[in-house]
């Protein structure tokens, strides 16, 4: 056991050091500061954001899987650029949702500190090397995502949610900890690498059982059926800025906890974990796009649509091969880069006493806002998988990694829900374009905001027209 | 043999403090007699020579969470007829429940086929042995990592619960301390020249006496 460690020696967790001090800067900012200073902490939050990614970017990058911390910390190319992203991904949602926290007057510093120990619970989970790192990093995201959904104190719905939310997630956390806790027992070893070189071949019943609770836990956490109830409330009763965060970086520890603990420590025993997750992948695809198509609120399709989208992920996690992680890894980038742009847009088409969030309210969006009309539009297109948008490659990575495994079925069956699918997305391009928008307020305009939603599509249609670079980096880290 | 007349000793209080707690039907004996069960608990562990755990146990869960316990058992007016009233209802489930934790735990008896001796104890360590030491030793080196998360996790659940329930409500009578050190004399006293010179005069307002001296 190496126990010399040096400061240098440290790099590599970086990430990890700089967004809990952040953490407590921001705090301590908000607790000292005086009014005039604490209108800063937004600004400032964005700025410790871009500066840790700077810093990771030129201090903690590693050529080969390094391990810390007597192998509780891995770091390797997947974790960076996953870091990385995950910075950018709540960056942009926290710009997004600014003039929305401003009208509710939820823009308090304790807003943006839990989105920053989120942040951290998610980059300890991009890194983690053993059970033990998983179980502390899926707590924080959690705890701290439990407390953002009821961050609207005056909202009764909002705390229902929470509560949903609360009391489902600990159980999920108890199935997750079962579950380790059985492989522990059977392994001897906390530590993932360990227990991928302790599980090869045939598992005994005792693994077996302590993988189904495994993958509860990871089809809790990803929000998939049969585990899914959670969603659609929390989607719906969150204010939409939380929805916004809840749906579009946490997605990225949901694919890293998948990553970790399927790929990494239970590699070996692919066969007893890809049937389970078929199932739930199946059911996902099938229930998110079916039940979809009957909501009349935006958030709680929106909440569907990622029921469905998980199972594309899932889907490519069932191949358990290379090919197939780097097809659920490019969904997941993908996917989540959607998710803001659509909930970027549900945040402002609202307004101080308007919540945009039934599908009525989009009736003649163009109209009204075109931008934001054309923005929505580009989202719904892509998400549906429609070329030349993003979307339709994520959908064709999941299927040829299918393909190329031999799960023709899978195949036949993923294309069939997209069709499903495009029905619903559409719907909502019909309401903005075709109907009467009546007497709907108009969006108020925050230029900065809707420049970066913008930037935002512009990103989706660009990494449509020219998947190849995003594919690369993918195939990379994977390999 | 002594060390065995303790265990049973100890045992069969941490027993009897047990069925305390839940045949108790005043909560706060309830309370207490959990505080019991923790101290027994706490002399069986020193009886296996894990004494961190032991005066850890005694500090942190008598000396801090019974306390809160019993001052939200206080607080709190429980209706416990109410609670009770399901008893003969689901009284078949909680049977059902106890028989098959005694098959399981019967079995597990019986089978024993996990290949732990249990019954052999530990051998005894050294006379300076520290386990305090032992385990500070893992806890800051192989486990600081995640000993550190641990720390922001309890951050979080402070700054959570913060968020959640403080609220500054107006016309609220709370002490602020800093005010009152800082208050100077002018704000309080008003001195008022006695125009009246040698009559009993009204003297100074807002009772502090101090008026009308001059």
């Amino acid at each position: 056991m190496d126990h010399h460690v040096t400061l240098a020696s440290l790099a590599p967790a970086l990430p990890e050091i700089w967004l809990a001090t952040a953490a407590c800067v921001v705090l301590l900012v908000e607790a000292f500061a005086g009014a005039a200073a604490r209108r800063i902490i937004p600004t400032l939050t964005l700025a410790l954001l871009g500066l840790g990614a700077a810093a990771t970017l030129a201090w903690a990058q590693v050529e080969a899987p390094t391990v810390l911390f007597s192998g509780m910390y891995l770091a390797d190319p997947l974790g960076t650029v996953l870091k990385l992203l995950s910075f950018l991904f709540v960056a942009v949602a926290l710009l997004y949702s600014r003039p929305s926290l401003e009208a509710r007057g939820l823009l308090k510093g304790e807003y943006y500190v839990l989105v920053l120990t989120a942040l951290l619970g998610i980059c300890v989970l991009v890194s983690a090397g053993s059970l033990l790192s998983i179980y502390i990093g899926v707590e924080l995201l959690a705890l701290s995502l439990y407390a953002l959904v009821a961050f609207d104190r005056e909202s009764g719905v909002a705390a229902e949610s929470a509560m949903k939310y609360f009391v489902l997630g600990a159980i999920a956390s108890g199935c997750l900890l079962y579950g380790m806790s059985l492989v522990y027992g059977l392994t001897g070893t906390l530590l993932l690498s360990e227990i991928a070189t302790a599980l090869q071949g045939e598992p005994s019943l005792g693994v077996i059982m302590g993988i189904v609770f495994l993958v509860v836990g990871i089809a809790f956490k990803f929000g998939a059926v049969p585990f899914h109830m959670w969603v659609p409330d929390v989607y719906h009763g969150a204010p939409s800025p939380v929805t916004l965060f809840v749906a579009t970086a946490p997605k990225i520890a949901s694919f890293a906890l998948a990553y970790r603990l399927l790929a990494d420590g239970l590699g070996g025993v692919t066969p007893a974990w890809s049937q389970m997750i078929a199932i739930v992948a199946v059911l996902s695809a099938l229930v998110g796009n079916l039940v979809a198509i009957a909501q009349t609120n935006l958030k709680r399709m929106l909440a569907y649509s990622a029921i469905g989208n998980v199972g594309f992920i899932l889907l490519g996690f069932v191949a358990g091969t290379e090919r197939g992680y780097e097809a659920a890894l490019y969904y997941t980038i993908v996917y989540v880069l959607m998710a803001l742009g659509s909930f970027g847009v549900l945040v402002l088409a609202s307004r101080r006493g308007f919540e945009a969030d039934e599908l009525d309210h989009y009736k003649g969006l163009h109209a009204r806002d075109p931008l934001l009309a054309v923005l929505m539009m580009v989202m719904m297109f892509s998400t549906a998988g429609i070329p030349p948008f993003v979307g339709f490659w994520a959908k064709l990575q999941v299927f040829e990694a299918l393909w190329a495994s031999g799960h023709l079925p899978l195949v036949v069956f993923g294309a069939a829900v997209s069709v499903i699918g495009v029905f619903y997305y559409l719907r909502v391009v019909k309401l903005m374009y075709f109907d009467a928008p009546g007497d709907l307020p108009v969006p108020e305009r925050h230029t900065g905001v809707r420049l970066t939603l913008a930037l935002n599509a512009v990103a989706v249609v660009a990494l449509g027209l020219f998947p190849q670079a995003l594919l690369e980096l993918c195939q990379r880290v994977i390999g | 043999m002594f060390v065995q007349i303790l265990f049973y000793a100890f045992s069969a209080v941490l027993i009897a403090a047990a069925l305390g707690v839940i045949l108790s039907r005043n909560p706060v004996h309830s309370a207490l007699a959990l505080v019991l069960a923790f101290f027994t608990s706490a002399a069986l562990w020193l009886l296996i020579e894990v004494e961190f755990l032991a005066i850890v146990l005694v500090l942190v869960y008598v000396g801090a969470v019974m306390v809160l316990f019993l001052f939200v058992v206080m607080m709190l007016d429980i209706n416990v007829e109410g609670l009770r009233s399901g008893f003969t209802r689901y009284a078949w489930l909680g049977a059902l429940t106890a028989l098959v934790v005694i098959v399981q735990m019967v079995s597990v008896y019986w089978v024993k086929g996990l290949g732990i001796d249990a019954t052999q104890g530990a051998p005894p360590l050294p006379a300076d042995y520290s386990n305090t030491r032992a385990l500070g030793e893992v806890l800051y080196t192989q486990y600081v990592y995640p000993f550190e998360l641990a720390a922001m996790l309890l951050l979080v659940a402070i700054v959570a619960a913060i968020a959640l329930t403080m609220r500054r409500r107006p016309g609220l009578k709370a002490q602020d301390v800093a005010k009152q050190v800082a208050v100077r004399r002018e704000d309080r006293v008003r001195i008022v020249k006695d125009v009246d010179a040698g009559g009993t005069g009204p003297g100074a307002g807002g009772g502090t006496g101090e008026g009308g001296a001059r």
